[in-house]
């Protein structure tokens, strides 16, 4: 079957935060898109919503404080159901040695021109009585924030008007320019975008994807009990760097007044099921931050696949094996953070521009990426 | 270390009374769990305000001289390891291993969104049945019962002993499918009883609520009655419209299910080795059903094929009643239509119909308008979204009810 030119300029396949950030970003441009979303549900469905600046590396830096700009911008516009909270984070430190991290921390986002100030002790008992006695401080940041990504992207999308047309359609091959729908016809466009997270392994098997597991927990409605994001500082030290199952202390105040407990990682599993074993680690250790928690009720739990890259960043940018294929994947759980500089750096690419920040840390051709099994047209808007 | 016992049973209704009863000679250690403070499920509801028949007394007497453990008040969380279940009372969260299992989890009422329905004064049928056995005052006040099924009988009759001056019990079904219905009852002893109930003058086949009507709480309501409406001022409505099985553990525990019930086979057991399941998780049948079924799983769950075998005719006959329940009291499709844009559909969330109507399934639905995610977890608004929309929400997680975060630490250890 010859493939039908889509009634759009560029296909989105996936619509969650990051697809939706792209195609609002493509239809900003005046361009017309097409999104396809299978209704599978990814991250997006079931993160945490959080909006933090991470700086494991300066790359990952650059990427999450544009982004977390482009969200302030946003913010005004955001519709209730979108749940945006500027609550600003928290990074707890237990000890001194993550109190010097915290420290260290804070030279590094000040340097970027973020607003941060460390906290003692006491400071930090006051912002937030809470938590236990005895921690050391903390590091405060005061433009990250929280939303509800699933209202988020809805929004993104709606903001797009009639450039946007959605689709729920299950995408089962990607090639170039061309996608295969699961009803057999093939739909073709100037350029596809693969922003589907996870799945997009299933559609392109040499991207170096890797699923990691997640467990959130989510409280009955206590307002007013915490009032920042709170995430200790071994979040990014020790918890999660192994390669084996860990879990660290990161909790959210949501707009309802209940109270969002993660996080837990695991690699190499696809069951989608709750683990006891991990959910109970993970309440302990929340628990030891803020253990006023242990008689509240939890009434939902579930779980989640974060689509991790090898290096951590995400791959933004042309598919160098597949001419008319781009990719926005590999945003493992910063995706509800970076998706709009995500779609900005995209689109630069697309459109041929010089985006503000250096594109090349997250290009695809980073990693060995091969060759589409069949020729595809080279198309450029 | 955890608690064990060769034989667990989740609910102390009818059915789980007569599986501990029927269990307790062969001297397995059993224990009997259920939410409510004491034994009897919704049927045989105890409180200030209940009168229990004999033979509800007569079960849990039995209960007491087999000192069969019955820890009321005690929820189940979670599945916690391959034959354990994680429970929760006031008090203290634990868990619990078991050799055999048998789900005796019941049915809920299934409430239908209207215009109206969440004024205070409007419950559901059965609702307004346990209100009145806790206690809450009726007499004098007027009262319309509407929906489906013999538990509008049952209602009425609970509220009329209180007292409640009842108007009308309005029954969706049509009048031939009653007839039908009442028509076969005799070949049921005790529910021949019932049927003279049914030619109450105050009894309306093929009748269904519109609306209810008021500001800040219920002043009348609008009835479609003989083709056409009719408004009637009362202080009380109460709707139900039938029973959903309650299978959230079963799915749980990854037992298939059947036409929305726990698929069993002659046994009662279910699709998983050494878990059974009675009562009207099972499909909807009433205590007569129940008590037989609950029976013949507890025989086969200590191994007594014999005995319970002797009992397969007793379930057959009940089980026909059960089948005529289920024809004839069949949900009009006109029931489908009653809420409004602005209906509430999920009291917990606050989610209009709207915001639900054109959605792509229950999970997309939940997503965008947080319907099903407060504290009944969807309990109410799931069942009622699968007869708008045909949606199925998915196979419950823990916890399975609200559970405190300690209780829910137990889980750390499945060995």
């Amino acid at each position: 079957m010859s493939p039908a030119q889509a009634r759009a300029d560029v296909i989105v396949v996936g619509a969650g935060i990051v697809g939706s950030a792209c195609a609002h970003e493509l239809a900003r441009r005046g361009l017309d898109v097409l999104v396809l979303d299978d209704r599978r549900g990814g991250a997006t469905a079931v993160g945490m919503g959080h909006l933090v600046a991470m700086d494991d590396n300066p790359a990952e830096l650059a990427l999450s404080a544009w982004s977390l700009e482009l969200w302030r911008h946003l913010a005004p516009d955001l519709d209730d159901a979108s749940a945006y909270r500027n609550c600003g984070t928290l990074w707890l430190a237990a000890d001194d040695v993550e109190m010097a991290a915290a420290d260290a921390k804070r030279a590094t986002l000040a340097a970027h021109g973020l607003d941060c100030q460390l906290l003692g002790a006491r400071a930090l008992a006051t912002a937030e009585p809470a938590l236990r006695d005895g921690l050391h401080g903390a590091l405060r940041v005061a433009g990250d924030g929280i939303l509800y990504a699933p209202n988020a992207a809805e929004w993104l999308l709606a903001k797009g008007g009639a450039r946007i047309i959605r689709h729920a359609a299950q995408v089962v091959q990607v090639c170039g320019n061309l996608v295969r729908l699961a009803d057999e016809r093939w739909l073709r466009a100037d350029a596809v975008v693969l922003a589907n997270g996870i799945h997009a392994a299933d559609l392109c098997p040499d991207l170096p994807l890797r699923p990691k597991k997640g467990h959130l927990l989510i409280t009955d409605r206590y307002p007013g009990r915490i009032h920042h994001q709170l995430v200790e500082l071994g979040y990014v030290t020790s918890a999660h760097a192994s390669e084996g199952t860990s879990v660290a202390f990161n909790a959210q105040p949501r707009p309802t007044g209940q109270i969002f407990l993660g996080s837990s990682r695991q690699f190499d599993t696809l069951d989608r099921r709750v683990e006891g074993p991990v959910l109970a680690r993970m309440l302990r250790r929340a628990l030891d931050y803020l253990p006023g928690l242990a008689g509240l009720n939890a009434i939902r739990s579930w779980t989640g696949f974060r689509a991790a890259s090898p290096d951590g960043l995400p791959l933004l940018g042309p598919h160098p094996g597949q001419p008319g294929l781009w990719l926005a994947v590999g945003h493992e759980g910063l995706g509800v953070t970076t998706a709009p500089a995500s779609a900005r750096l995209l689109a630069a690419q697309l459109f041929d521009e010089r985006p503000p920040i250096d594109p090349t840390p997250y290009q695809p051709q980073r990693f060995p990426l091969a060759q589409s099994a069949v020729p595809a047209q080279e198309a450029r808007p | 270390m955890s608690e064990h016992y060769d034989l667990l049973i989740v609910g102390a209704g009818p059915a789980g009374m007569a599986a501990a009863l029927a269990a307790a000679p062969s001297g397995a250690r059993i224990a009997l769990l259920d939410d409510n403070p004491v034994p009897g499920g919704q049927i045989w509801r105890d409180g200030p305000g209940a009168h229990l028949p004999p033979l509800a007394r007569r079960l849990r007497d039995g209960l007491e001289r087999h000192a069969i453990p019955v820890w009321s008040g005690t929820r189940v969380v979670a599945a916690a390891g391959p034959q354990a279940l994680l429970l929760e009372d006031p008090t203290r969260g634990w868990r619990v291993r078991y050799d055999r299992l048998i789900l005796c989890t019941g049915a809920r009422e299934r409430l239908l969104p209207f215009p109206g329905w969440t004024l205070p004064g409007v419950t559901g049928a059965g609702g307004l049945q346990a209100l009145i056995k806790g206690g809450l005052p009726v007499a004098g006040e007027r009262l319309v019962i509407a929906g489906s099924g013999p538990l509008l009988l049952a209602s009425a009759a609970t509220a009329r002993a209180a007292g409640a001056h009842l108007l009308r019990i309005a029954e969706q079904a049509p009048l031939a499918a009653l007839a039908r219905f009442t028509a076969g009852l005799p070949r049921w002893p005790g529910k021949a009883l019932q049927a003279a109930r049914l030619f109450d003058h105050r009894y309306r086949a093929g009748s269904h609520v519109l609306e209810a009507l008021g500001d800040d709480r219920l002043e009348g309501v609008r009835l479609w009655q003989d083709g056409s409406t009719v408004e009637l001022a009362c202080e009380r409505l109460a709707c139900g419209f039938g029973l959903v099985p309650n299978t959230q553990l079963a799915e749980a525990l990854e037992c298939a299910l059947r036409d929305d019930a726990v698929a069993v086979d002659d046994w009662q057991a279910t699709s998983r080795p050494h878990h059974y399941a009675a009562g009207e998780c099972t499909g909807f049948g009433g205590s007569e059903l129940a008590l037989v079924e609950g029976a013949i799983a507890g025989h086969a769950a200590v191994g007594e094929q014999t005995q319970a075998r002797r009992l397969f005719p007793r379930r057959q006959r009940w089980q026909r009643f059960a089948d005529a329940l289920a024809r004839d009291f069949a949900l009009d499709p006109r029931l489908k239509t009653l809420a409004r844009p602005d209906t509430l559909v999920c009291r917990c969330e606050d989610v209009p119909y709207a915001a639900l109507a054109g959605r792509d399934g229950w999970t997309d639905a939940k997503l965008v308008s947080r319907c099903g995610m407060g504290a009944c977890q969807g309990r109410i608004c799931g069942g009622a979204a699968r007869v708008l929309f045909g949606w199925t929400p998915p196979a419950p997680r823990p916890p399975l009810s609200p559970a405190r975060i300690e209780t829910l630490l137990c889980l750390e250890d499945e060995a």
